[in-house]
């Protein structure tokens, strides 16, 4: 591992990776590289995950194609160093810039269930800033990883781009390693180990965990379309997906309002036997699919249940009146699982929800504003959607990340530029009227200091005075 | 400790410090603090570090007040969710925001050297920013950390803002509470004991660290303004400032012309006798002292070299020949001790800078565009000043932190606010319309997969295609 991550350093130290032109050709190269290989990556993913073919050309390969496009857009800006306005006292005497500078060696550590959008659109932010890096692609989804590790080098230099596979062994051999900046999605407990690893060089991270994302529908909601939406996120991916909600609170009356549309709508989308439609995914492994299987109470499912161990096939299940202390709540579920729990109304949702950990993201369903502000000004969370789920992710102009245990650090976008780079303040003067800042050289007076403060202060402006 | 944290952790639960009110009124009460209490301040510096007062005015008590200024006059934006706009496919359907959110309770741990505003000025950026926070000043600088815990509860609610003395058992105890933000200034020992404690709860640290500021002098340098420059950045404060100009990188040319300058500027500094002065500062205690003085090879000494330990005071002192070897270049001098590296031309002083951490500051002095922009492209560190020195520390509108070594994070202005804040994804829609979107319900098709891919992706910018 030392020797991979001294090879990148060395190669990061020949100043190649600042060029527009490598940033740009490393972006297409990685274009070109899912471009060219599409059956493989859809068959790769129906291999590890019985991924729809829709869900892996459009969650995975188009998400990543956009986010190079929206790199390619804004290289230019962030390349050049920008122009800022100092105190108007300093304008004449100096210049003032914030220089984007790449970090150096990235490692990015990727996670299973969205396994190459999770490992490439890191990547792709780490290449637009200018760095090297080495990316460990989730044992768990092995044949993408081995996809990922075969044709990278046929695209990209490996002396720049790395890919290295393994399992908890190789992983922690990596972090032993000391790299510029370490990117990891995946959950709290390896997150902290991996910020454990990162502190022993002072080493910036982002880490992209998960939790479990509530939905709050209120009485105001169309019922039919927040049904639709809702059964969407959840079951895409068979529920494995970070920004899934994961529960739902409603009142009583909701609940049983709701329950004909959910029938409804899974019938819509999956016909009578999900297990026959191939629009719907499978669990990663077994020991995910006997931890999701445990967390299902029978005497309250109201839909679904059903499950096939062979095939690590669960069915879109439902469960009502579950209560903070079923065992679906004690975790994140990560899996087709529903579970509806009744509360009075909006303010007791609120106080639930925030006496939880901070979600990776939070769902409000409601036709009235004051609904939105409310739970917009009382709540926190990575992510706050109101009459949607999951879209955040593929708009570029916001940032993605969590809070408090939902993690730390974000990206997409801008923020994946300000993520993988170092923000190096620039101060340019020059020798001229070295005289107008007399006042600061000793011998010190009171004189002095009057002038001091005079050319140094920021003045209030006329609305705060 | 657990019960501050609780205690503030409820105070924070009420939302009051959400308001632009409740901020304000903070920032506004440290800037009555400073204004009311600078003689008790200025006395409390004299006897920490015999800090003159127009160092203490200058470069602490105005850098607060200018970073307070600076956020009143643009707290109202930078509080309210800021629109954006996404890819225009989306823009008819959906309301995209960021909103920045107070991160809950932050620990703030100062530094000694410039122990008000190391410990003030990331205060000002918490409360700001909506926060509650427990600030452990530096028990180096006894008699500011204790003035500091009488005062400020006078003015801010110690609900909200505690100040928390005492050495490494009680900073111990506090790391081990769980905070929503670390703030740390100091050196890399401990920056990295700082971040394994935060790393247990995955909370966002920043690090302010230090190193060796390296300072390379060309030959076009106008060498009287270089001198006055250098010598004003290198012993205000004694030297002991995290960006301090280091050590010096010239040829032996300049080496022996900027000799008579600087001797014509100590004197116009300090007049013939240094002790008598009250422009100059003294070492902060006996052990740095000692270990400053273990630094000087007297055989190298061309101006000062005298101490005097009963009242901490070293002369400035300049050594010139020296060599990597010597002691004063093993670790971060922080005293006022300047030495002289010889080196052939600017690409071995680049070398030489590259080979070395990356550093917190880097200034380089010369008449020639060309050599600004080889040392902006081909080095790195936290800032980069131009022919001149320290100042940037005083402008808002650039950041100020640290690269590698030297740091993670950064604050000032507006980075400060993104520091201390969460930036939250927000995602507004309505109900209508959702016939739009029915690509994205199973059952899949390739059709709605096409059209799914138009609908989400970004597209390349005409200059790219």
């Amino acid at each position: 591992m030392e020797d991979i991550v001294n090879t990148l350093r060395k190669s990061f130290n020949t100043d190649t990776t600042k060029s527009y032109e490598w940033r740009k050709t490393q972006l297409l190269a990685i274009e070109k590289l899912l471009d060219e290989n599409k059956e493989q990556f859809v068959e790769a993913l129906k291999l590890d995950l019985n991924k729809p073919n829709y869900e892996t050309i459009v969650y995975e390969i188009g998400t990543v194609k956009s986010s190079i496009n929206f790199c390619l857009n804004h290289l230019k800006t962030y390349i050049e160093p920008q122009k800022v306005k100092p105190i108007i006292q300093a304008r004449a005497v100096y210049s003032t810039y914030v220089q984007y500078q790449p970090f150096g060696v990235c490692l990015i550590i990727g996670a299973w269930n969205y396994p190459i959008y999770l490992t490439l659109t890191p990547l792709i932010g780490a290449i637009s800033s200018g760095n090297c890096a080495i990316l460990k692609p989730s044992e768990m989804a092995p044949k993408i990883a081995e996809l990922l590790e075969n044709l990278f080098p046929k695209y990209l230099d490996t002396n720049f781009i790395r890919v290295v596979n393994g399992g908890v062994t190789e992983t922690t051999q990596l972090l032993e390693q000391k790299f510029d900046h370490i990117f990891y999605t995946g959950n709290g407990t390896v997150g902290r180990i991996v910020m454990q690893a990162a502190a022993k060089h002072m080493t910036p991270v982002v880490l992209e965990c998960g939790g479990k994302s509530p939905v709050y529908i209120d009485e105001t909601a169309d019922l039919l379309v927040t049904a639709r939406r809702i059964l969407w996120a959840k079951f895409t991916n068979s529920g494995q997906t970070c920004v899934a909600p994961d529960y739902v609170l409603c009142t009583k009356e909701t609940q049983e309002n709701i329950i004909p549309f959910l029938k409804q709508i899974l019938q819509e989308f999956y016909g009578g036997s999900p297990k026959d439609s191939n629009s719907f995914a499978r669990i990663i492994n077994e020991r995910h699919f006997d931890r999701i299987i445990k967390l299902i109470d029978e005497t309250k499912v109201v839909v679904g249940g059903i499950s096939d161990r062979n095939e690590k096939y669960i069915a879109p299940t439902i469960m009502f009146n579950v209560t903070v202390d079923d065992k679906v709540m004690n975790e994140e579920i990560f899996g087709p699982v529903l579970p509806f729990i009744t509360i009075t109304d909006r303010n007791e949702a609120i106080k639930f929800i925030n006496s939880r950990d901070k979600p990776l993201a939070l769902y409000v369903f409601s036709n009235k504003e004051e609904v939105y502000n409310d739970f917009k000004n009382r709540t926190s969370s990575g992510s706050f959607c109101y009459n949607d789920l999951m879209v955040q992710l593929a708009l570029e102009c916001l940032p993605f990340g969590g809070v408090g245990e939902s993690g730390l650090g974000r990206y997409h976008g801008i923020y994946s530029f300000e993520t993988f780079s170092h923000q190096r303040a620039i101060l340019k003067g020059g020798f001229f009227a070295d005289s107008l800042s007399s006042f600061r050289y000793p011998p010190y007076s009171d004189s002095n200091i009057s002038r001091g403060l005079l050319a140094t202060s920021e003045f209030k402006s006329c609305s705060i005075l | 400790m657990e019960v501050i944290v609780n205690t503030l952790r409820k105070s924070f639960a009420t939302n009051l410090t959400k308001s632009y009110e409740w901020r304000s009124a903070q920032l506004l009460a440290i800037e009555k603090l400073l204004d009311e209490n600078q003689t008790e301040l200025l006395d409390a510096l004299k006897q920490d570090l015999n800090k003159p007062n127009q160092e203490s005015i200058v470069l602490e008590i105005s850098l607060i007040k200018n970073g307070i200024v600076h956020c009143l006059k643009n707290l109202k934006t930078w509080v309210q969710p800021q629109k954006v706009n996404p890819i225009f496919q989306a823009r008819a359907v959906y309301s995209t925001y960021i909103q920045y959110q107070p991160l809950g309770v932050c620990l703030i741990i100062g530094a000694w050297n410039y122990p008000l505003m190391l410990t003030l000025v990331p205060l000002v950026g918490a409360l700001a920013s909506g926060n509650c926070a427990v600030v452990k000043p530096s028990e180096l600088s006894p008699n500011t950390a204790k003035v500091l815990e009488k005062l400020l509860p006078k003015y801010i609610d110690s609900d909200f803002v505690r100040v928390v003395n005492g050495g490494v058992p009680e900073t111990t105890k506090l790391l081990e509470q769980k905070f929503d933000h670390i703030f740390y200034t100091g050196n890399g020992t401990v920056g990295r004991i700082v971040m394994q404690a935060a790393a247990k709860h995955m909370t966002p640290v920043v690090l302010e660290c230090g190193g060796k500021s390296p300072v390379y002098i060309d030959e076009t340098a106008d060498l009287l303004v270089t001198a006055k420059r250098l010598a004003w950045g290198k012993f205000a404060n004694a030297g002991q400032t995290c960006i301090a100009p280091d050590y010096i990188l010239c040829t032996k040319e300049t080496q022996e012309k900027i000799l008579p300058f600087l001797k014509q500027v100590f004197e116009e500094f300090y007049g013939d006798s240094v002790k008598k002065s009250d422009s100059y500062a003294r070492i902060v205690n006996e052990r740095h002292f000692d270990r400053i003085l273990n630094l000087i090879d007297q055989s190298k000494v061309v101006v000062g070299g005298e101490s005097d330990k009963s009242q901490k005071f070293i002369a400035p002192t300049v050594m010139f020949n020296v060599t990597p070897e010597d002691k004063v270049m093993s670790e971060e001098i922080f005293g006022p001790v300047l030495p002289f590296i010889t080196v052939n031309n600017r690409q071995e002083a680049i070398d030489f800078i590259n080979s070395r951490d990356k550093p917190l500051a880097l200034y380089v002095f010369a008449n020639d565009d060309k050599i600004y922009e080889d040392f902006q492209n081909n080095t790195t560190s936290g800032s980069f000043g131009y022919n001149d020195v320290l100042v940037q520390v005083g402008f808002e509108c650039v950041p100020f932190g640290g690269v590698g070594e030297s740091g993670i994070g950064n604050y000032h202005g507006k980075f400060s606010i993104d520091t201390f804040s969460h930036q939250r994804a927000v995602l507004k829609t309505s109900f209508f319309g959702d016939s739009l979107s029915y690509f994205r319900y199973p059952p899949y098709s390739e059709s709605k997969t096409n059209k799914a891919i138009w609908a989400s992706s970004e597209f390349k910018s005409c200059n790219i295609l």
